[in-house]
């Protein structure tokens, strides 16, 4: 296909990163062009990075956001290691992204704003579009700026906000380039400037005159064409982590017929869920904004005991903070799921990055035997079937739950096969009923099955019980300072948190010839990049294995005879080796951690690499671990 | 933007929408089969006892009420209560409450804090609890002490007193927790004491009756750590003189012959205490505690003693109407509800971008 006699080259797979100050419009840009790839029908995912400042200063390194889109005619499963296509709207967003550009890769900046004055801003003394130092790159300098100004003369805004639709206008070039379609971004503008005619109108002259320059100008000799994707047979929609964790919260309430009560303290990079859920209120979803993290989950487990799903969002921070009553609630067993979406730490740390530094404060940061199961989804689609899984093992088992996402999954998007909730699984309540005539309510009485208390919210006669933080005497619930009885409640309580792994399925091996020696292993969000890796291992011929964990505790009942089925095990984690640490002292097993805390997604290369560097050095005795040695 | 709200629900009795019950009920049925075990002639004792004593007069069922206490000596409360009850964490029972309310509009919903767990560890849920407005009533026994961990000042101690941790004197000026109510916009203010059961009751009935967050400050004795503190305004001696009693639409006077009257400043809005005769009882202060404006009952307040308590206002000082937080939430829930229909969650997880793969 051809347009206008333009060359049109195929291609299976291409990264493009936009980037540009806080204020040019970047995550929208990329939502769009995005949403419409989506449409196409190629498979996709999105990485946006965006400063934690709201508006750092003007044109300097600090303020600049980007976000990274890679589209396919195949399945991926990362939003790529390197971009191949790099939109820069000024030289900050240039120097900041221009190393991880591919070599030959296709620099598309805006010139317009290439003064001394902003070259100095982001630390140029030359201007890199007049020196050679892009010659490995090719290079579109455009006057984004001055095209979108004239474009939109007609509509009588002013320089600055005219100039402000230069986004459109490269979204509009972009979406020549690579054959998008334009009637959803045309429909959302329309939408969403409604009430402003002039900036809407606008946006849509910009983001025409983007495609009608691609389409005219003799800069851009090619197009490209990347067909869709064979996907299984369904309804997709695009979606991101807290979306879809969000989703899943709501369907809990709907499987389970119980109310949802949400408190929450806004905290990047959870605050998306808050905002979500507080839309759904025709499902009976309470959402309370509370004066802190502590009231937060405090209010969430008020009606938990009422007898609603009590669930409260947070980020690490918020974590330490809710501490003290994710114990109360260890000790009063009622259900509550605690979403804890990872960032960079220790303390405020880096609140836009990711990380997956949480895991043993979800394990045990808590004074006291404090056990809670814990799990992980493992893409953002995925966060919504974890969301669920969260509010069935907190239901069905009485208990705290623990469920850990992150930065790179709230904020990435994949398409996602919308479920049939007929499908969906039910969640019991089962709450206690009232004691027959002459029969005592025993609150602190167990099933056998489950090990999980009776769950009686107020409101029945003859079920009235106090509960609270002081030890329980087993059965009655009343405060207890007997020791064995002390004894026996810790251990009733890790028994109970154990017992969820007979609900939980057995953890499947990828594992295609059978015959694989090293075993890669992750949890989270690391699945995408661990999976491109194995993918690129497994194409140069080496044999490798991989599995995944979405329960962490507790683990799946086969966790221990799979990693004694390899020779070598690699844990790659956005840590310093905290899944390692836990699988080290349940298993005796020498797993080996391949750890980087940089904020961002591994690579797929990088991984790649890793284990192909682990097969060839199978039959070495002594395992050169530098990486190790060099924080421990 | 701010959209405007659902016409609140005002006039409403604070115990609309709980069952209530015809059965006789008494004292004993509210009695829990656990011992109480404060020590020998605290406080508490008889605020239990009131407390008892007046929930059957409530009429309401027994299973829709709910005690939430934190942690303190008087946080044991609910454990002595056959009531659901949760004996939480240091300072967060009004959190907790909040949520248990909010998500229950058919619970009779209590807080039992004290002066160290409320003003100190929990002031900020206090505080956001007050301003919200949420259905409770919290009971903040104030002994001016810290019992529980063994003698150390509390944040309603007076300047200089000496205990395990000040041993040179405490160097905290103390909150006065109906000013800090009143400033943190509670629509419901009060204060009684816990030996004199009948003010007590009455003051629990209206908190009781009262939509919307009732704090009602309780001075309780701690006969082993801050003994005597209260005895000028028990003792028979003294009280008369030490204790101002608010009641709503009457000129505030006191004294045996009722010889001691508030006048207010009109150019500072200052309350002072002054002799009454001829010359000034035209001019003494009438308490309206339905006045829309706090700054009477704030005045009034600040006749309490910040040091050792030689006077205090006692009564009602503030109980308005103002919409509830949880009334308003669950209204919200309702208007969605009723405009989008309830949730189809097809439809929701659907949403509007999509494309098929045939």
């Amino acid at each position: 296909m051809a347009i206008d006699g333009k060359k049109v080259e195929q291609l299976d797979r291409v990264v493009i990163r936009f980037a540009g100050d806080s204020g040019d419009g970047m995550q929208l840009t990329g939502d769009r062009f995005t949403q419409e790839t989506a449409a196409f029908g190629n498979d996709l995912s999105t990485l946006p990075n965006f400063p934690a400042e709201i508006r750092a200063p003007q044109g300097t390194l600090p303020g600049v956001s980007s976000f990274q889109v890679h589209f396919a005619d195949h399945d991926i499963l990362t939003p790529g290691d390197r971009p191949d296509v790099l939109v820069a709207m000024n030289p900050a967003a240039l120097a900041a992204n221009i190393e991880a550009l591919r070599p030959g890769g296709i620099v598309i900046v805006d010139s317009y704003d290439f003064t001394s004055r902003n070259l100095a801003k982001a630390g140029y003394t030359s201007s890199p579009l007049e020196d050679d130092s892009l010659a490995d790159y090719q290079v579109h300098p455009v006057d984004l700026t001055g095209m979108t100004v004239e474009a939109v003369a007609e509509f009588g805004l002013g320089r600055k906000d005219a100039a402000r639709a230069k986004n459109m206008f490269a979204l509009g070039l972009l979406s020549w380039m690579y054959g998008r379609p334009t009637e959803g971004t045309t429909a959302y503008l329309e939408k969403k400037f409604a009430s402003k005619p002039a900036i809407r109108d606008a946006n849509l002259a910009a983001f025409k005159a983007g495609w009608n320059f691609g389409e005219t100008t003799e800069a851009f000799a090619v197009s490209y064409e990347i067909k869709p994707a064979p996907m299984s047979q369904g309804q997709y929609r695009n979606i991101t982590g807290n979306t879809a964790l969000s989703y899943g919260i709501v369907a809990a309430g709907q499987q389970s017929g119980l109310p949802v009560f949400l408190g929450a303290y806004p905290i990047t990079p959870a605050s998306d869920i808050l905002h979500e859920l507080s839309k759904h209120k025709a499902f009976g979803v309470t959402t309370f904004q509370a004066e802190d993290e502590i009231a937060g989950i405090g209010a969430a487990l008020g009606a938990s005991f009422g007898g609603a799903l009590g669930v409260t969002t947070t980020s690490g921070p918020g974590i330490s903070l809710k501490s003290e009553t994710i114990g109360l609630a260890v000790m009063i067993e009622l259900p509550l799921v605690i979403v804890d979406v990872q960032r960079g730490g220790p303390s405020t740390g880096l609140p836009t990055k990711t990380e997956q530094s949480d895991l043993l404060q979800a394990m045990f940061g808590r004074n006291g035997e404090a056990p809670l199961p814990v799990i992980a989804p493992q893409s953002p689609a995925d966060c919504f079937d974890a969301a669920l899984e969260a509010a069935r093992i907190a239901v069905t088992y009485r208990t705290p739950v623990m469920l850990l996402s992150d930065g790179y999954l709230a904020n990435g998007s994949e398409p996602w096969q919308i479920p049939d909730v007929a499908t969906l699984p039910r969640i019991e309540p089962d709450f206690a009923t009232a004691p027959a005539e002459g029969e005592t309510f025993l609150p602190y009485a167990r099933d056998p099955e489950t090990l999980a208390r009776a769950w009686a919210p107020p409101g029945v006669a003859g079920l009235e019980h106090r509960i609270g933080g002081i030890e329980k005497a087993d059965g009655t619930g009343n405060i207890s300072y007997d020791p064995a009885n002390h004894d026996r409640m810790v251990r009733h309580r890790a028994a109970k948190v154990d017992r969820v792994a007979e609900s939980i399925p057995d953890l499947v091996v990828d594992d295609p010839s059978g015959d694989a020696r090293v075993l890669v292993l992750g949890w989270g969000s690391t699945y995408g990049p661990i999976g491109a890796g194995v993918r690129a291992a497994r194409a140069q011929g080496i044999d490798v294995a991989h599995t995944h964990l979405r329960h962490l505790n507790p683990f799946p009942r086969n966790l221990g005879e799979v990693l004694r089925a390899y020779d070598r095990v690699i844990v790659p984690e956005m840590n310093l080796g905290q899944l390692a640490l836990l699988l080290r002292a349940q298993y005796l097993v020498d797993v080996q951690s391949y750890d980087k805390v940089t904020g961002m997604p591994f690579g797929s290369e990088e991984l790649a690499e890793v284990v192909a560097q682990a097969v060839k050095t199978l039959d070495t005795p002594s395992l050169d671990r530098p990486r190790q040695e060099n924080h421990r | 933007m701010s959209i405007d709200l659902p016409a609140p629900t005002l006039a409403r009795d604070g115990l609309a929408g709980i069952p209530s019950t015809d059965l006789k009920q008494t004292g004993k049925d509210f009695t829990s089969d656990q011992e109480v075990r404060w020590c020998p002639g605290c406080g508490d004792y008889a605020v239990l006892k009131a407390v008892q004593g007046f929930l059957p007069d409530l009429g309401l069922k027994r299973e829709n009420i709910v005690f939430v206490s934190g942690i303190g000596c008087s946080s044991r409360f609910p454990y002595y209560l056959d009531t659901y009850g949760m004996h939480s964490i240091h300072g967060r029972a009004p959190a907790i409450a909040t949520g248990l309310a909010t998500s229950r509009e058919d619970l009779s919903v209590w807080v039992v804090t004290g002066d160290g767990d409320a003003l100190s560890i929990g002031g900020n849920h206090l505080i956001h609890a007050l301003r919200r407005n949420v259905n409770m009533t919290i009971l903040l026994f104030n002994n001016r002490i810290y019992g529980l961990t063994k003698g150390q000042y509390s944040p309603t101690s007076e300047p200089g007193k000496v205990t395990k941790s000040t041993p040179m004197g405490s160097l905290d000026t103390p909150f006065n927790p109906i000013s800090l109510a009143l400033g943190a916009e509670a629509s419901f203010v009060a204060r009684t004491i816990d030996t004199d059961r009948k003010h007590l009751t009455e003051v629990l009935r209206q908190a009781a009756a009262h939509r919307g967050t009732a704090l009602v400050e309780i001075y309780q004795n701690c006969p082993i750590f801050n003994d005597g503190a209260f005895d000028a305004i028990k003792d028979p001696a003294t009280k008369d003189h030490a204790v101002i009693r608010l009641e709503h639409g009457k000129p505030i006077t006191f004294g045996p012959q009722g010889e001691h009257g508030l006048v207010r400043d009109p150019a500072s809005g200052a309350v002072s205490v002054v002799e009454v005769d001829d010359t000034n009882r035209d001019a003494l202060l009438v308490h309206d505690a339905h006045a829309q404006d706090p700054s009477l009952a704030f005045a009034i307040s600040r006749l309490t003693d910040g040091g050792y308590l030689d006077r205090a206002p006692i009564g009602i000082f503030r109980q308005v109407e103002r919409p509830t937080y949880d009334d308003q939430a669950r209204a919200q829930l309702a208007a969605a509800a009723e405009a989008q229909g309830p949730g189809d969650l097809q439809k929701l997880l659907t949403g509007s971008d999509t494309w098929t793969i045939a």
